[in-house]
């Protein structure tokens, strides 16, 4: 029986509140902690299947123009190799989040440097890598192809440009106001597990045992690609080793190894190399960003302007959409939002955690440390002044808003003081040491989702869905709202997660999947509790279960009379979307060194406050703001995706030439969750929180660094070269 | 044995194939996939194992170079009903999201708590002679050869300082 609820107000009950196993928002550990500290949690390419295959993709070494020919004999000939795969269907770039089609297909046609051409299939992967790397192959490469952003005309995004009042004239008559633009280097989601899959045909049936995060898109841009109905197809991904948006859409390997097993009849395996994944995956894009600000003598912002340029592909829908928040986190009555895209031969641009926010938030947060100084006005107080009370834009109400709330608990458990702020105040040896702040702030997604609950005979209960734990904390916080709802501690609730035979939902991305997957085992719980309060001839707002038994004493077991109980739960968000503007919003601060001879920033601390609604479990939420703030280190000080301007392709296309933080780069960080229920957000009064942890961070460190040496920097990452040559003397 | 290696206690015979790694040996040939592939290339070491005591980077070495070594891997150093006090400890402090580089960051935590047992300095140390201090830097500083993306590392490192503190090495 399928429970159908469609969201259209606000859900003020907190119905969660008033359960009593008391395990909603506790540090729970991880339920599935013990297989991955273990290493017996598999992962996509780690099934055993007999007589699996092994595939190496090839990839392009011309920028942009056409295969001639591929010499399969120049593979087929050597030792174990079974088969070289040129099939057109084979997809060149991994699809954008929610597509919901295949992506580009025709392997022949090279759009970008690194592109996938064909698969080389041998008994084991040593033959199948050798063989993909004598594969003949001739190329018929096109001259004058645009590699950076420059070098093309922008389309303006009409979608995104918001012009109001007069930003020109708001720039004059303030009596203070910035005018600079700052430019960030693209990322890479770099997630530890490469792209993989082992693809299985039995004559009927396709299973893929992928690394994936949306699967009910993933199965339709699969079946797209194949011409292969859905209803052939299952895909798994159980335990998905990182994925910050660059497994939100099926990625090349999925269909290579597919094709593959279709056309060879047997299993295959195919797993990118860590340098394919730099090259054939997806990129954030590169941004240039101008900022303007203007502010009345009191510093209440009255002009407002963010332009950006950002690149993709030709062909790509996606354009980076780094004025997400922007749109509604500061007032201003005069406001110029333009966002530009061009057109280039990288690799496919799209999204790396945080899309839009995690560069935008930093250009802007930077700026407003610049206009906090010119006014005299302390940063927090700054922000503080300007909260809107609606959507300055569209003059939506926010469905709940805690920045004030952050500032104020950021600015006191950080120890900052308010008082005057200058650069260079202290030195300690060669270092200089000062700090920043900026707020964080990323818009709340939620999506339809389904998922079924099963009340088992025996006092337990199974949880199916589709939804994919990407170390977000999935497995838990189902467990956890099951196990609130019905009585029952989390070990007792056995979550089935990432197989498109289960109820489907959004999937892992934006930050949506908690809240919306969430959602509908909320629908489904409840629905269990309302066939057990009639069992009970009671009112389910009376029912009462905690330690799998009813208030009256009545057993679980009991009540089940030796039958499971199963309901799946529908969640739509209806109306709340279009009446509220959601946003999960929080405040940074960091301590920085910067050694006057080197211009060497290290980060001493580092904290966020950040209020995202309900919290479903302090721990693993906790683990999702540590991640976002080390984004946010790696953003501010190393990491830089740097391409060859003569022909595009990547050159620090690994682990050891694009620098993410390690170890030594973070510091012990705090961590504030702020106490919200956002009852528009979602059901389950929740918010997205995997992202806005990094969505102004960087800023924070940014303008830490002004305020330790004086050095003003408008290029992201903040390298040692760039922070000594805006050192003063 | 001079043509096996000994992988958790057990021995194998070498792989015929000479360009097998032992990383890849220990995935694919022994089904031990507990132990992971990151990079191949010594960057991220989420395949950190133990040969002869020592912490390596396992898709840095060919299985046919470990001739009659022992080899321990995550699989070796506990199980669910019997888990190390690292791995334990990673449990309760949320060293890990994705669990990916896990393995790797707890081979190699085992490893390094030994270094610092056996007085072995790093850049970190204060000085080249003399005890070491477990703190939060000596830590950090011996673990950066451990990627994690998620970005578990205060986790991790408080995880590591708690076995530390409770194995005496401090």
């Amino acid at each position: 029986m399928t429970v159908h609820v469609k969201q259209d107000k606000p859900a003020t009950d907190n119905r969660l509140d008033t359960m009593r196993q008391n395990v909603i928002g506790k540090p729970v550990s991880r339920i599935e902690g013990l297989a991955k500290v273990t290493g017996t949690a598999p992962y996509a390419a780690e099934y055993p299947v007999e007589g699996c295959a092994e595939g190496v993709l090839v990839t392009a070494t011309i920028t942009r123009g056409s295969v001639v020919r591929i010499d399969a004999q120049s593979a087929l000939g050597m030792p174990g190799v079974i088969a070289v795969i040129d099939d057109e269907r084979l997809t060149t770039r991994p699809a954008q989040g929610t597509a919901n089609e295949a992506p580009q297909q025709k392997p022949r046609t090279v759009c970008y440097w690194g592109q996938p051409i064909a698969l080389v299939v041998a008994e084991t992967f040593e033959q199948a890598r050798d063989a993909a790397q004598q594969l003949v192959v001739e190329y018929q490469p096109e001259d004058d192809v645009a590699v950076s952003a420059e070098a093309t005309d922008a389309e303006e995004q009409d979608d995104e440009t918001v012009r109001m009042g007069n930003l020109d004239k708001a720039m004059s008559d303030a009596a203070h106001s910035v005018d600079c633009t700052y430019t960030t280097k693209g990322h890479a989601s770099a997630a530890m597990e490469p792209h993989a899959a082992i693809a299985q045909w039995d004559g009927e049936r396709l299973t893929v045992h992928a690394s994936l995060q949306m699967l009910n898109y993933n199965i339709t841009e699969l079946s797209d690609a194949l011409d292969l109905p859905e209803s052939r197809i299952r895909l798994i991904s159980r335990y998905v080793g990182g994925g910050f948006g660059s497994k939100l859409g099926v990625s090349e390997e999925v269909v290579a190894a597919s094709l593959a097993a279709l056309q060879l009849d047997r299993p295959v395996r195919v797993v990118m190399s860590r340098q394919q994944v730099f090259e054939g995956i997806m990129r954030r894009s590169e941004t240039t960003q101008r900022l303007r600000l203007a502010c009345d003598s009191d510093g209440r912002l009255t002009g407002f302007g963010h332009e950006a340029l950002v690149s993709n592909l030709p062909g790509e829908g996606f354009a980076e959409p780094v004025l997400q928040s922007s749109h509604f986190l500061y007032p201003g009555e005069n406001r110029e939002l333009v966002l530009k895209l061009s057109r280039v031969h990288r690799m496919t641009a799209g999204s790396v955690r945080a899309p839009g926010e995690a560069v935008g938030m930093p250009a802007l947060e930077a700026a407003m440390d610049i206009l906090a100084e010119r006014a005299g006005i302390d940063p927090v107080e700054l922000r503080l002044r300007n909260i809107p009370d609606k959507d300055p834009e569209q003059g939506l109400p926010f469905s709940s808003h805690k920045l004030a709330e952050c500032l104020r608990q950021g600015a006191e458990a950080f120890g900052w003081d308010g008082g005057a702020r200058k650069p260079r105040m202290r030195r300690e040896g060669e270092w200089w040491i000062g700090t920043g702040m900026a707020s964080a702030a990323r818009v709340h997604n939620v999506g339809e989702a389904r998922a079924r609950v099963t009340l088992k005979a025996d006092g337990t209960a199974l949880v199916e869905t589709d939804m994919t734990d990407i170390g977000t904390g999935t497995y838990t916080i189902v467990a956890q709202i099951a196990g609130e709802m019905l009585g029952l501690r989390p070990e007792q609730v056995l979550v089935d997660l990432g197989d498109t035979n289960h109820p489907r939902g959004p999937g892992s991305g934006g930050s949506w999947g908690a809240s919306s997957t969430g959602s509908a085992v909320y629908v489904a719980c409840m629905a269990i509790r309302e066939a057990l309060a009639e069992r009970l001839g009671i009112d389910e707002t009376g029912l009462v279960l905690a330690d799998a038994k009813a208030g009256n004493g009545t057993l679980l077991t009991e009540l089940l009379r030796g039958q499971d109980m199963v309901r799946e739960g529908h969640y739509k968000p209806g109306s709340i979307s279009d009446d509220y503007l959601a946003s999960g919003f929080g405040a940074f601060f960091s301590e920085v060194r910067v050694n006057h001879f080197t211009g060497e920033t290290r980060v001493n601390r580092m904290l966020g406050a950040f209020g995202f609604g309900r919290v479903l479990n302090a721990k693993t939420a906790r683990s999702q703001c540590l991640g976002g703030i080390t984004w946010s280190i790696g953003m501010a000080l190393t990491e830089a995706l740097e391409f060859d301007p003569r022909d595009g392709h990547l050159v620090n296309r690994d682990l050891a030439e694009y620098h993410v933080p390690v170890h030594r780069d973070v510091p012990d960080l705090d961590v504030v969750l702020v106490e919200e229920r956002d009852a528009a957000a979602s059901l389950i009064q929740a918010k997205g929180i995997g992202e806005l942890g990094m969505c102004g961070g960087a800023a924070a460190i940014a303008n830490a660094i002004y305020n330790a040496c004086g050095a003003r920097v408008f290029d992201y990452p903040m390298t040692p070269d760039r922070v000594l040559a805006a050192m003063p003397e | 044995m001079p043509d096996e290696l000994i992988v958790n206690g057990a021995s194998h015979p070498l792989p015929q194939d000479p360009r097998v790694t032992l990383l890849d040996f220990l995935r694919h040939d022994l089904g031990l996939t507990g132990t992971k592939k990151g990079c191949d290339h010594g960057q991220c070491g989420a395949c950190t194992v133990i040969v002869n005591g020592l912490r390596i980077n396992s898709c840095l070495t060919l299985a046919a170079m470990h001739a009659g070594h022992e080899v321990t891997t995550i699989e070796g150093l506990g199980i669910a009903d019997e888990p190390s006090a690292l791995q334990r400890a990673f449990v309760e402090h949320d060293g890990f999201q994705c669990g990916y580089c896990t393995p790797g960051q707890i081979c190699s935590a085992t490893a390094m708590l030994a270094e610092i047992a056996n007085q072995w300095p790093s850049d970190a140390s204060e000085s080249l002679e003399g005890p070491i201090e477990v703190s939060g830097d000596e830590i950090r500083e011996r673990m950066s050869g451990n990627l994690c993306r998620c970005g578990a590392y205060a986790n991790i490192v408080a995880a590591i300082r708690d076995v530390a503190a409770l194995e005496g090495i401090a």
